[in-house]
């Protein structure tokens, strides 16, 4: 059984199809990356993985468990995290506590716990701390610990994003544009910790990317989407060269 | 019989709302801020208004006319001086500048006309219209602020949807830096959102009076919240909203004075906006905006 | 010294408060004792308690969970009526006032958080102004029943009815709250000490929140909502978890205050206060609270301080008021900030190179 299976999946917002009859499986340690022309509904996808959108129709499941209909934040415990195209750090945070958000599930205290920081208050906060700066070195972000997330540069202000997403341990990880306004240095950095974090976090991966580089670089398998629907899949080289691929990203 | 006298003193009310709640919802619309002091320009229109009449002895429309000059002249330099020095900062603090500009206008009025109540005169006089053979007796007040109050949101609305400036305001009120690329004066029409809106507070605050004519200077305060509640309950930024709103408004006001409790009404009031909102997050007839992710 | 140096700036910002706290309350104390204090400046003391607990608890909604509210008066106005009717039911049975005004405050802070989860439940789905609209509504709502509103008390117990008086009292009964006329004849049995108190109460419980696994989550809400829905922070938990424990202590507040005057009416409780402590909120900081605690102590007395100048006075208030607003956002003191930030990025390039 594969790790995600989607399966007939379509949505539409008023009269417009925006993404229709789209399957998709991936297996449990695959790195498999989504691409498309603007506008083809990939990050819309993204959404109703994440159930910041339903689906009107067609299902989603993770290791065989239903995740349509559910809340943003089950869906986020039940082992699915992402990061955003426009970025969405907690700005007036430190860099620390946008992680330790993200532990929010892993490491819990009680209420009580909270208000009158007493009984393990301390020990748990401790270890939050701890697994937090080791999310921060993979990276190199343990440096700026205590800096506000808001006045970190562009470029580490998308690794702590993906930082914060693989706090809350998830089994699949949704990168949105990973790579957007990076440099060719930055991207190929980026490549690098990418490679890094799916083998030291066993995390399976679905990205979003127009960078072609990057794509074939990385990816194991591609899924192109056209007008919301599936253009083409299969390994990066075979689908990079299929003539309907190449049209649909550089028009007739 | 009864019940159509109080639908009519409904109506009446809920047309100065609506006339108030159409300046608020138009300067909303534009600078996206929450103008608490709008409901105290409605006091200053009505004391100009008394003034004029009574201490220069004008007649009853140039005592209106005297109120709207000073009330836009002293809308476009409330903006000026306090609100626009603010574009960029954040909506809390123009809220709390708008509070500090009210606070200004009603302790001005208090130093200027002291806190006993004037006596209003109401500026339309007459005897009240028979109607039903007498069964029915309509205020000419009431009729002339209907009338004002559909005039007023004919006039908005076509001038809104038709004339160069109408179209700016749309411009800017969706996309200020868009609008400005387009070559609007954003300030400027900002500016007129600002006269237009104080104008007609002034208007409101001359019929409020006349219908209800204890004058003192927190009179705006309670109208002016009211206005508020009733463009939000219309859909905020909406011009048939904001007159939708007031209307039902008044008459859910004056309903719950007459049948339930006049102790409550305001609370009964308030609990219909809120159960709106709990139905139409965006009031009667606002548009729905969702963030995009 | 070089412990202090060690805690993060959440710790010393929770270290200023305390600081800021009790050096006031013993100065005041000192200068109380000397005699240097007019007796309309001691007047003001629990109200100052109060209006401080008021901002702090507020900020805690419109600062750390960054929704705007402008019902927070109506919070204070459940306390205070609730505190009222459990202090005077309980003159004779409980001798002590401190203990009498204990039950007063928690009977109040409890009654306020009912009260405010009846409103968070509907409301806090709603957004922005929405939002702000609305708890300006049950505000006047609270306030409007509050006025009709007539309790007694006899031999057999309370007695309640709404609207008017539809009760009769046995010998020796006493109406408590009697509709419009509010209260009268109310004990003053609350005192600065027991202000300064409750402030400590406050500021221990709003400052361990801020800094933990809820505080960070209720944080998250106001930067960035979606993002925190998508790390799995349940949003109406927090953000009813905020409000409900920001209105529990504006109920402190509004008992402790209530105990400081013989009468009390509904009216005291209105939009103006509301917007009186959103005020003391803004112009500290949102977010700051030792901002609110400065704020809401200085802007309680200054009314008291441009005394000199009595008629003038709100109007001072309302200029300067709006002159703090335009220099705070002012583009001279952008620069200054500016200029600030330029050192911090250097800082964090040095910084960044070093880790790297």
């Amino acid at each position: 059984m594969a790790m995600l299976e989607v399966t007939e999946l379509g949505i539409s917002f008023g009269g417009l199809r925006a993404v229709d009859e789209l399957s998709i499986r991936i297996e449990k340690g695959g790195l498999v990356g989504l691409i498309g022309p603007n506008g083809a509904g990939k990050t819309t996808v993204f959404n109703m993985l994440t159930g910041v959108y339903r689906p009107t129709d067609g299902g989603i499941r993770l290791d065989g468990e239903n995740l349509v209909g559910r809340r943003p934040h089950e869906i986020c415990k039940m082992g699915v995290a992402r990061t955003f195209q426009n970025i969405r750090l907690f700005h007036n945070l430190t860099v620390l506590d946008n992680v330790k958000t993200g532990l929010h599930n892993q490491v819990t205290y009680s209420l009580a716990e909270s208000l009158l920081h007493v009984g393990s208050y301390r020990s748990k906060e401790k270890q939050m701390d701890e697994r937090a700066l080791d999310i921060l070195r993979v990276f190199d972000l343990d440096g700026l610990a205590d800096y506000k997330a808001a006045n970190l540069p562009y470029g580490r202000q998308r690794k702590l994003e993906i930082a914060r997403a693989l706090a809350t341990d998830p089994k699949l990880l949704l990168l949105d544009e990973p790579a957007a306004g990076m440099n060719p240095n930055e991207t190929a950095e980026l490549m690098e910790t990418i490679g890094l974090v799916r083998q030291k976090f066993g995390v399976t991966i679905l990205l979003i990317e127009h960078d072609m580089k990057l794509v074939s670089g990385i990816c194991e398998y591609l899924y192109v989407l056209n007008f919301g629907r599936l253009l083409a899949e299969g390994t990066p080289d075979t689908v990079l060269k299929n003539p309907e691929v190449v049209t649909a990203y550089l028009g007739e | 019989m009864t019940f159509l006298n109080h639908l009519i003193s409904g109506i009446s009310l809920g047309s100065v709302y609506a006339i108030i709640a159409l300046g608020y919802t138009m300067v909303y619309g534009i600078a996206k801020m929450l103008n608490f002091a709008h409901g105290d320009v409605i006091m200053v229109g009505a004391y100009m208004s008394f003034c004029a009449t009574n201490y220069l002895g004008l007649p009853a429309i140039g005592g209106v006319a005297v109120a709207v000059v000073v009330c836009t002249a002293l809308g476009i330099v409330i903006e000026r001086l306090a609100y626009k020095p603010l574009r960029q900062a954040p909506a809390l603090a123009v809220l709390i500048t708008a509070i500090g500009v009210s606070y200004l206008l009603q302790n001005a009025a208090l130093l200027i006309w002291g806190s006993n109540s004037k006596n209003f005169t109401s500026v339309v006089s007459g005897k009240p219209l028979q109607l039903f053979g007498g069964a029915l007796p309509v205020s000419r007040v009431t009729v002339v602020t209907v009338a004002a109050c559909i005039v007023i949101m004919v006039g908005l609305t076509l001038f809104t949807g038709k004339t160069k400036m109408g179209t700016a305001m749309r411009a800017v009120s969706e996309d200020k830096g868009a609008a400005q690329l387009m070559g609007i004066n954003v300030n400027t029409t900002i500016s007129v959102t600002f006269a237009i809106g104080s104008g007609l507070a002034a208007i409101a605050g001359v019929l409020l009076c006349s219908a209800y004519p204890l004058l003192v200077p927190t009179t705006g305060s309670l109208p002016g919240i009211k206005a508020f509640t009733a463009a939000v309950f219309g859909g905020i930024g909406s011009i048939p909203g904001a007159f939708l709103g007031g209307i039902l408004l008044g008459v859910i006001e004056i309903f719950a004075r007459a049948y339930i409790s006049s102790e409550l009404s305001d609370a009964i009031v308030f609990a219909v906006l809120i159960i709106v909102l709990l139905v139409k997050p965006d009031g009667l007839l606002g548009k729905r905006v969702s963030e995009k992710v | 010294m070089k412990k202090i140096k060690n805690l993060s700036k959440n710790g010393r910002d929770s270290l200023l408060c305390y600081a800021i706290v009790i050096i006031a309350f013993v100065a005041v104390q000192a200068v109380t004792a000397g005699g240097g204090l007019s007796s309309s400046m001691k007047g003001l003391l629990v109200p100052i308690c109060a209006y401080i607990v008021m901002a702090v608890s507020l900020n805690l909604t419109v600062g750390i969970l960054g929704e705007l509210s402008l019902g927070h008066a109506g919070c204070m106005s459940v306390g205070a009526f609730a505190g009222i009717v459990v202090s005077t039911s309980l003159t004779d049975s409980v001798g002590a006032a401190p203990l009498r005004l204990a039950a007063a405050i928690a009977v109040g802070g409890v009654l306020a958080a009912v009260a405010g989860v009846i409103v968070g439940v509907p409301v806090l789905r709603l957004k922005g102004d929405y939002l702000a609209i609305v708890t300006l509504a049950f505000g006047e709502i609270i306030k409007n029943i509050v006025n009709v509103l007539y309790i007694g008390r006899d031999a057999s117990g309370l007695h309640f009815s709404i609207l008017s008086q539809k009760f009769e009292l046995a010998e020796g009964g006493k109406m408590i709250i009697n509709g419009p006329m509010g209260v009268s004849g109310v004990q003053k049995i609350a005192s600065f000490t027991s202000g300064f108190v409750l402030i400590l109460l406050t500021l221990f419980i709003v400052l361990n929140l801020i800094n933990s696994r809820a505080g960070r989550a209720i944080m998250s809400l106001r930067d960035n909502q979606i993002a925190a829905d998508s790390i799995g922070i349940p949003v109406t938990h927090y953000k009813l978890m905020a409000f409900v424990i920001s209105a529990a202590f504006a109920g402190m507040a509004g008992a402790l205050y209530a105990m400081n005057f013989s009468t009390v009416t509904a009216a005291k409780f209105d939009f103006n206060t509301s917007i009186l402590v959103l005020v003391f909120v803004v112009l500290g900081g949102l977010g700051n609270i030792w901002g609110s605690i400065i704020a809401a102590a200085l802007l309680t007395v200054l009314p008291e301080l441009l005394r000199a100048v009595r008629d003038y006075r709100m109007l001072i208030y309302a200029v300067l008021l709006i002159a703090l607003m335009l220099f705070n956002n002012s583009s001279l003191k952008r620069r200054l900030l500016e200029k600030r930030g330029m050192r911090q990025m250097e800082k964090l390039e040095r910084a960044g190179k070093g880790g790297a």
